[in-house]
């Protein structure tokens, strides 16, 4: 009963932390008054990369296991489920980002943009990509389990550091002190979760 | 290695203009270099923006200078295309762009809506296409968003 009550203040701190973490910066992107000079569509490109910088702090979390009430499995198929509005989130993102300014975006795809910005996020969008494929098509990775873990973690870091460099580099509607607390985390879980993962083995772990 | 025989080469050429005065100077070496265009600096382009005596409502300047490469003789009567993403509209909105002329010192001077970030940078767009010289696209960043002026230099190849 004792242990009950622990887990239970402890899975409302951690979500009440987590929800902050990730309301703020976005509550404060949307204050921003850049966006009285910009157009819906711009407005709507730049709101689906703030929120897919939010919900990827989610990922380590869920792989992990680390987040109350979504353990290990349940933890799992959330992540896999937040993976895929995270690919169509990166996708709305380049579009409207497209159809605001096509020259810029054609510039940052074909790594040829003045903006040093741009380069991570391409980056980023690859490995968001190549990492959904490879979760897709995890069956066939079946006889090489560690490499499918190697393979989806490189990305994952490949994701993780791509996404911070380009929201810090970036001045646009996200409030600097919010974002840069939220990138801090992501990438403090992001190294918490492949350190739990060391070794690369697929052998669950009961230690936790 | 890389170093080693560049250094070399320097050295080289160094001795050599220094034991043979005058025989070997690179044509533009004393003079003035000409501007390059800067990545992205043609984005949103809109060709034949109009000569204006202030872009919208202004609050904002937008100044700099062409000059002729080597010499250094400052260009008057250049039209100079100015765009950028304001408090008044985008990059692509036609009534974000226009041109101004230089005056006899070859400096230019355009009011215009303040420059808000857009794409990341508080940045401008500057053209010359006139075709006397060849084109040159600018994209200078401002150091804040909070200037009220962005400064520009064009240093032009004649055709």
């Amino acid at each position: 009963m004792r242990i009950g009550w622990a887990d239970l203040v402890r899975g409302i701190l951690v979500w009440t932390g987590l929800t902050t973490a990730v309301a703020v910066p976005v509550a404060a992107a949307a204050a921003s008054p850049l966006l009285a000079w910009r157009e819906p569509i711009y407005i709507a490109a730049g709101f689906t990369g703030v929120i897919a910088l939010a919900l990827l702090l989610f990922q380590p979390l869920l792989a992990g296991g680390y987040l109350p009430g979504l353990p290990a499995l349940k933890g799992q198929r959330v992540h896999r489920l937040v993976g895929g509005v995270l690919v169509a989130a990166v996708i709305l993102h380049v579009a409207g980002l497209w159809v605001t300014s096509p020259p810029d975006v054609i510039d940052a795809l074909l790594f040829r943009s003045p903006t040093p910005f741009s380069f991570w996020g391409v980056v980023a969008m690859w490995a968001v990509f190549a990492s959904a494929l490879m979760a897709a098509s995890r069956r066939r990775w079946r006889r090489h389990p560690h490499a499918w873990r190697l393979g989806h973690t490189v990305l994952a870091a490949v994701i993780v550091v791509g996404s911070v460099v380009h929201a810090l580099l970036i001045e646009g509607t996200m409030e600097t002190k919010s974002k840069a607390i939220l990138c801090g985390l992501l990438i403090a879980a992001t190294i918490m979760a492949v350190a739990k993962m060391r070794g690369w083995t697929i052998r669950a772990r009961r230690d936790s | 290695m890389t170093d080693v025989l560049t250094n070399r080469r320097t050295l080289l050429i160094a001795a050599s203009v220094a034991v043979v005065p005058g025989l070997f100077v690179p044509a533009r070496a004393q003079g003035l270099a000409p501007t390059p265009s800067m990545r992205g600096g043609a984005n949103n382009y809109l060709p034949g923006a109009p000569i204006v005596d202030r872009i919208g409502g202004g609050g904002f300047w937008m100044t700099g200078s062409v000059r002729r490469v080597g010499d250094g003789v400052p260009l008057a009567g250049q039209r100079i295309q100015i765009w950028a993403h304001t408090t008044e509209g985008h990059e692509r909105d036609p009534h974000s762009h226009g041109a101004t002329l230089t005056d006899a010192n070859g400096v230019f001077r355009l009011e215009m809506p303040q420059i808000v970030p857009a794409f990341g940078q508080p940045h401008g767009h500057l053209a010359y296409d006139s075709g006397d010289f060849e084109t040159v696209f600018l994209r200078p960043v401002m150091r804040s968003a909070r200037d009220t002026s962005l400064h520009a230099d064009f240093v032009l190849v004649p055709v």
